[in-house]
């Protein structure tokens, strides 16, 4: 009878926790990895690639996708559910483009994408989405921005932030090493994904997808090969730092 | 949204309250005015009836003849120091004159201003529900709205109700990031961007004498002259057209009115020139 679920599921508890999203964000801490950054003049985001079977094709399986030619983002937890929310911001930021004649600001569809999902845990018979999103861009006026929204529909902008399975390592790693110098260059930036990425990820540079965005530039992601070059030349890093702490040791 | 219909997306916000158990109730919160983004339509026209033909139906012989209130001059054009607009301020309802004392522009925000000609009603509440959309868009996104959209949000509500008779001949002037901005709404759907515009009933006296006064480098002292002159003359042509003019000029750090002068005292200033 389809009277029965006509009330809210997400109703609060007697001391004031929405349940349904906080199952929501255990369901989103069970989705792989993925950590963003942002740089100077460039922002970027890695995902935790999942080995694909040995029968499935590799390029069906995106975790970063492009909401507009200067914002993309990337999420964690239930890839269908993203799906829903990556074509309704796919479609708000065309809409906004014909009514008000400029592109989306990061910001703007962010807060949509958090409104969106805010209406699915006041709403009666939906279940909150469940997942947590990284969305990065470039405004305009040329300021790179990254926000992180979750599935409660709160977004806050951050420098660099990760979600999903790891996220917390991610972030420790993150907050030690996320320094001015460290993002002076592109090329740091990314470096700085990777090693961050690293940390969780098995097996190396072949289970991270990396994807950037410079300023006035489209969505880049990047091919395996960049990958694991930029990972052989983080070891090579690693090698020489290690070997120096030793002859500081020996002397 | 447009495009959310044309991609079969359904719209979230539907109508509350309708059937138990049957129908999934959304929570909503409605208010009352037309919204940035939604499909809803502002006034609810009652299905199979067509306004512009009662209306028109209205105003044959013998009938109550219903007279919108119509006759204006209004004036903008764009030139190096920013955009001057001048507008008249008489109102007639027929052959009858029911003020002399309008003020036909609207004053959106210290970046914006709106003009009126056609209906006056249609206009007033229009231009003002677009104010209200204006001062909405500047809390929700912490900047200013652009020309461009401002204007745009004017034409889509006109094109909600294309065909039901309403009357409106706005220009929407403003200074944004793009520099000084000029378009042109009316209840068609219309929407231009351009450098010179002239609405109302005498506007062909306007367009004359603007177009050949009119130089992209004119000091801010002849552009006002320009103006003064181009509603002064249309008036004094123009039985619908009245009254005073009132100049405002849009400058980047926001608009000035310039003035508020009695056409007759100016027409006797030009008649030098004239006979």
């Amino acid at each position: 009878m389809a009277a029965r679920y006509d009330r809210a599921i997400t109703v609060f508890s007697p001391d004031g926790h929405l349940f349904q999203v906080e199952y929501a964000q255990e369901a989103v801490k069970k989705g792989s990895t993925a950590v963003g950054i942002r740089g100077k003049d460039i922002v970027v985001l890695g995902v935790e690639k999942k080995s694909v079977a040995k029968l499935q094709e590799e390029r069906t399986v995106r975790k970063i996708c492009a909401l507009d030619e200067h914002v993309c983002m990337a999420f964690a937890g239930l890839t269908a559910d993203a799906r829903i929310v990556i074509n309704r911001a796919r479609v708000e930021c065309q809409s906004h483009r014909l009514t008000v004649e400029d592109p989306v600001t990061v910001e703007y569809i962010t807060r949509y994408i958090a409104t969106l999902k805010q209406r699915y845990t006041q709403s009666n018979g939906r279940r909150p989405f469940g997942i947590s999103a990284l969305i990065v861009g470039f405004d305009y006026d040329g300021t790179p921005r990254l926000y992180q929204t979750d599935p409660s529909g709160t977004y806050h902008a951050w420098k660099a932030n990760a979600i999903g399975r790891s996220a917390k390592t991610v972030r420790e790693f993150l907050e030690k090493n996320y320094t001015e110098e460290s993002i002076t260059g592109d090329n740091e930036a990314i470096k700085l994904a990777i090693k961050a990425l690293l940390e969780v990820v098995q097996s190396g540079g072949k289970n991270i997808e990396l994807a950037v965005i410079r300023r006035n530039q489209p969505l880049k992601i990047l091919e395996s090969k960049e990958i694991e070059n930029l990972v052989a030349e983080i070891e090579k890093e690693k090698e020489e730092e290690a070997e120096k702490k030793k002859q500081k040791k020996s002397t | 949204m447009a495009l959310v219909e044309v991609s079969g997306l359904k719209p979230f916000s539907e109508p509350t309250g309708q059937f138990f158990g049957t129908r999934q109730t959304h929570l909503v919160d409605r208010p009352n005015h037309y919204s940035f983004g939604t499909s809803i339509p502002e006034f609810a026209v009652p299905v199979g009836e067509e306004p512009s033909g009662f209306l028109k139906s209205c105003n044959k012989d013998g009938g109550v003849c219903i007279d919108m209130n119509h006759g204006t001059t209004t004036l903008a054009f764009k030139f190096r120091h920013g955009v001057i607009v001048a507008v008249d301020s008489r109102a007639s309802a027929g052959r009858y004159l029911a003020s002399n004392d309008v003020n036909k522009v609207i004053e959106i925000n210290p970046y914006l201003l709106g003009t009126m000609s056609g209906s006056a009603a249609d206009c007033q509440y229009w231009e003002r529900l677009l104010a209200k959309e204006c001062r909405l868009y500047r809390l929700r996104n912490n900047h200013r709205i652009s020309v461009a959209a401002a204007s745009k949000l004017l034409c889509n509500m006109m094109l909600g109700y294309k065909g039901m008779g309403l009357s409106v001949g706005s220009m929407v002037c403003g200074w944004d990031k793009e520099g000084p901005g000029l378009y042109y709404v009316d209840e068609n759907g219309t929407r231009l961007s351009g450098r010179m515009f002239s609405t109302g009933c005498g506007n062909g006296y306007a367009y004359g004498v603007v177009d050949s006064g009119y130089r992209e480098d004119m000091t801010v002292e002849e552009a006002y002259e320009l103006g003064c002159r181009g509603i002064a003359h249309a008036t004094h042509r123009d039985a619908y057209s009245g009254g005073v003019v009132n100049m405002y000029h849009m400058q980047e750090d926001g608009w000035i009115k310039v003035c508020k002068e009695d056409v007759s005292q100016l027409i006797h200033r030009y008649k030098e020139g004239m006979f």
